[in-house]
């Protein structure tokens, strides 16, 4: 048996969940991984020089900032954890930072990755760029137009962006294309997985390259909060990764702990148990077991799955899972701009979109602390957001 | 355990001197491919594998992904596969193969007891790897499905040689690092996976993924005893050359390997 949010078992099982449902050519690598992992994190140089990476780099420690005035108007107390503020706008550098050292610790030449939003493909572009990798990044077709930013983004940072036709044209099907690829040029390359997803060790090593958010928070609340923790703690879910890098960071306290998912990729919400891209977790699916797509205007949550370890805390209870649909989270976006000046991403929209209808109910009851991790900026988003506005009359800017 | 009827079956044509062929078909892909499974058993299969179509199918390159993409925009699903296979009449063994999700949704014996009742004697999961086989690999042998497994270029010698061992049916060499889909020569990998497998096990050893001529065919056999061969013929079927091309190009594939 495991603690909750500790190292999964030998098999990569957090509880009934995760593993390695892979092709035995991709065994090797994924057993390569967990060893180079588990040795360079209980090596003490190794965290010195991804912290100082972090830190001299990539703008950490994040801030975290009280929102007066959007406090005043909930009627709640709300914090916010800033990973807008690091470098390439959202958590994702954290997690890229981490495998890059490791990969190149590794001996390997070369870096692929999936994205949806572009943000992890921005990030491992970084990456690439300073440590010296050569970089591909699988992106869905789909995403390719409604992201067209960050693709420029990727290519200026000395990527190469191939987009995806398969499929759903979008983060399902980059993964599908990457781990393709990976299989036949696994000697030299590191799959650089951007969530909390896939084969064993990937979701135990990117939720602690993630843990960096929770750690941080929980000591920068408990100065803001006279020594306690927040009532609750909220953060969006795609695959994971932001939400269990946070959750690491406060499971040991009393604070209560909400994922938000997008209402139309609810994986914990409306999924069942299934497999796909190397794990059991809940996914969407239809009843012979073909994977569903997933609809939500916010590319970085477009995924039918979740990462396993979110499917046993759901299972454990210790987190409650929620969903918000599109158009709350166009208002929320609109509302934290205005209110507090900060223009989020899409994606950690969704849990604002949460804290602001559950305040003043049981679930956030009036004068309680809620910290919500603000996992990245909006300036990926206001292009697509201003489509939206325009195309239809009933959302407007002014809400 | 004692060899399976499929296991049993390679041995004997081992025996008698054939070098053995397995086409695989995409099922569901066209309304005749019934027909399609029935002439290529016909022009010289030993085995035909049976592609039950999986949404996202990872081990697959662009033509086995077209393929599956059709077959379930057609409305095939693994209940209706399956119905049709009891179908075909074929003196060769039926296997299928498709992905892990589609097992587990069905439950693990409920599936393996569907494949058993409609005649399907193997079944071939590539994204469950050795350590993730236990719950399917017992109920598969309850219902006397034979799981054959695959091993891989860089599939270390300890594993090789556990993944011999708890192989039914035959020993899948995949010939190349990479997804189905032709290739203009055959891989170096090949060879030398062949001639580690063949010194491993006495089951048979067939090489597939990235064979898909009459001189690859036989080139491969040179270190096995037999190979599977998927995107060329299903290229094939999506251009649309039916059962009469289909069996024309096994017969091809049959040639190359008799000649040898
Ligand atoms: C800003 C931001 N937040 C969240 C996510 C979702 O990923 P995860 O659930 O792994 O944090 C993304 C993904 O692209 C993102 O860009």
């Amino acid at each position: 048996m495991t603690s909750l949010m500790g190292q999964p078992t030998s098999d990569g099982r957090f509880g009934e969940f995760g593993g390695r449902f892979l092709p035995e050519s991709l065994i090797p690598a994924c057993a390569e991984l967990e060893t180079a992992f588990t040795e360079a994190w209980a090596d003490a140089a190794f965290h010195d020089e991804y912290e100082s990476v972090l830190r001299d780099y990539g703008g950490r420690p994040t801030p975290v900032t009280e929102c007066r005035n959007l406090s005043a108007q909930l009627g709640i107390r709300v914090l916010l954890k800033r990973e807008d503020l690091a470098h390439t706008g959202s958590h994702k550098i954290n997690n890229v930072i981490g495998q890059a050292l490791l990969a190149r610790r590794m001996g390997k030449t070369r870096l692929i990755a999936e994205t949806g939003a572009g943000q992890h493909g921005v990030a491992t572009a970084t990456a690439a760029a300073l440590l010296g990798f050569e970089c591909r990044i699988y992106m869905g077709a789909v995403d390719v137009v409604r992201q067209a930013l960050n693709v420029f983004r990727m290519e200026l940072l000395g990527a190469e962006v191939v987009p995806v036709s398969s499929g759903s044209r979008t983060l399902k099907d980059a993964i599908n294309e990457t781990l393709r690829e990976w299989v036949a040029t696994v000697g030299a390359t590191h799959y650089c997985l951007g969530s909390v997803m896939g084969p064993h060790p990937y979701p135990w090593m990117v939720r602690e390259f993630q843990r960096i958010v929770g750690t941080e928070a929980h000591g920068q609340c408990r100065e803001l909060l006279d020594g306690a923790d927040p009532d609750v703690v909220v953060a969006c879910v795609g695959g994971g990764s932001n939400a269990a890098g946070t959750f690491a960071g406060f499971v040991d306290t009393d604070a209560r702990l909400v994922g938000v998912e997008p209402a139309g990729g609810a994986a914990i919400g409306r999924g069942i148990p299934g497999v796909v891209h190397g794990s059991k977790s809940y996914l969407l699916q239809d009843e012979h077991g073909q994977v569903l797509e997933a609809h939500s205007l916010s590319a970085g949550l477009d995924y039918p799955g979740v990462g396993p370890e979110h499917a046993h805390l759901a299972a454990s209870g210790r987190v409650t899972y929620h969903a918000a649909g599109d158009a709350e989270v166009l208002d929320a976006f609109s509302l934290l701009a205005r209110t507090e000046g900060i223009i989020p991403a899409l994606e950690p929209a969704h849990a604002l979109a949460w804290v602001i209808r559950a305040a003043g109910t049981d679930d956030l009851p009036a004068g309680c602390t809620v910290m919500v991790t603000l996992s990245g900026r909006g300036d990926k988003d206001v292009a697509q957001v201003a489509a939206m506005f325009e195309q239809s009359g009933l959302l407007s800017p002014r809400g | 355990m004692t060899p399976g009827p499929i296991e049993e079956a390679l041995r004997a044509r081992r025996e008698a001197g054939r070098k053995l062929l397995v086409p695989y078909v995409t099922g569901g892909l066209n309304d005749d491919w019934v027909r399609v499974v029935e002439a290529v058993a016909a022009a010289g299969a030993d085995a035909v594998e049976i592609g039950i179509p999986f949404s996202d199918p990872v081990m697959d390159g662009p033509v086995i992904q077209e393929a599956s993409q059709q077959a379930l925009a057609a409305g095939a699903t693994p209940g209706s596969i399956l119905a049709d296979v009891a179908r075909i009449d074929v003196d060769v063994p039926l296997v299928v193969m498709t992905y892990y999700n589609i097992v587990f949704r069905a439950g693990h014996r409920r599936f393996a007891q569907s494949l058993a009742e409609q005649g399907v004697s193997g079944a071939i999961l590539p994204d469950l790897p050795l350590i993730e086989l236990d719950g399917w690999g017992r109920a598969a042998d309850e219902a006397g499905v034979e799981t054959i497994l695959l091993v891989a270029p860089n599939t270390p010698d300890g594993t090789l040689s556990e993944i011999c061992s708890r192989s039914r049916g035959w020993v899948y060499g995949v010939a190349v690092m990479g997804v189905t889909g032709e290739r203009t020569t055959l891989a170096s990998t090949a060879a030398v996976l062949g001639r580690r497998l063949k010194a491993a096990t006495d089951k048979p050893v067939l090489l597939g993924v990235g064979v898909g001529t009459p001189e690859q065919a036989a080139e491969a056999t040179v270190d096995a005893d037999g190979v599977i061969v998927g995107s060329a013929l299903v290229r094939r079927l999506l251009e649309g050359v039916g059962p009469d091309g289909a069996a024309d190009f096994v017969a091809a594939l049959r040639a190359g390997l008799d000649r040898t």
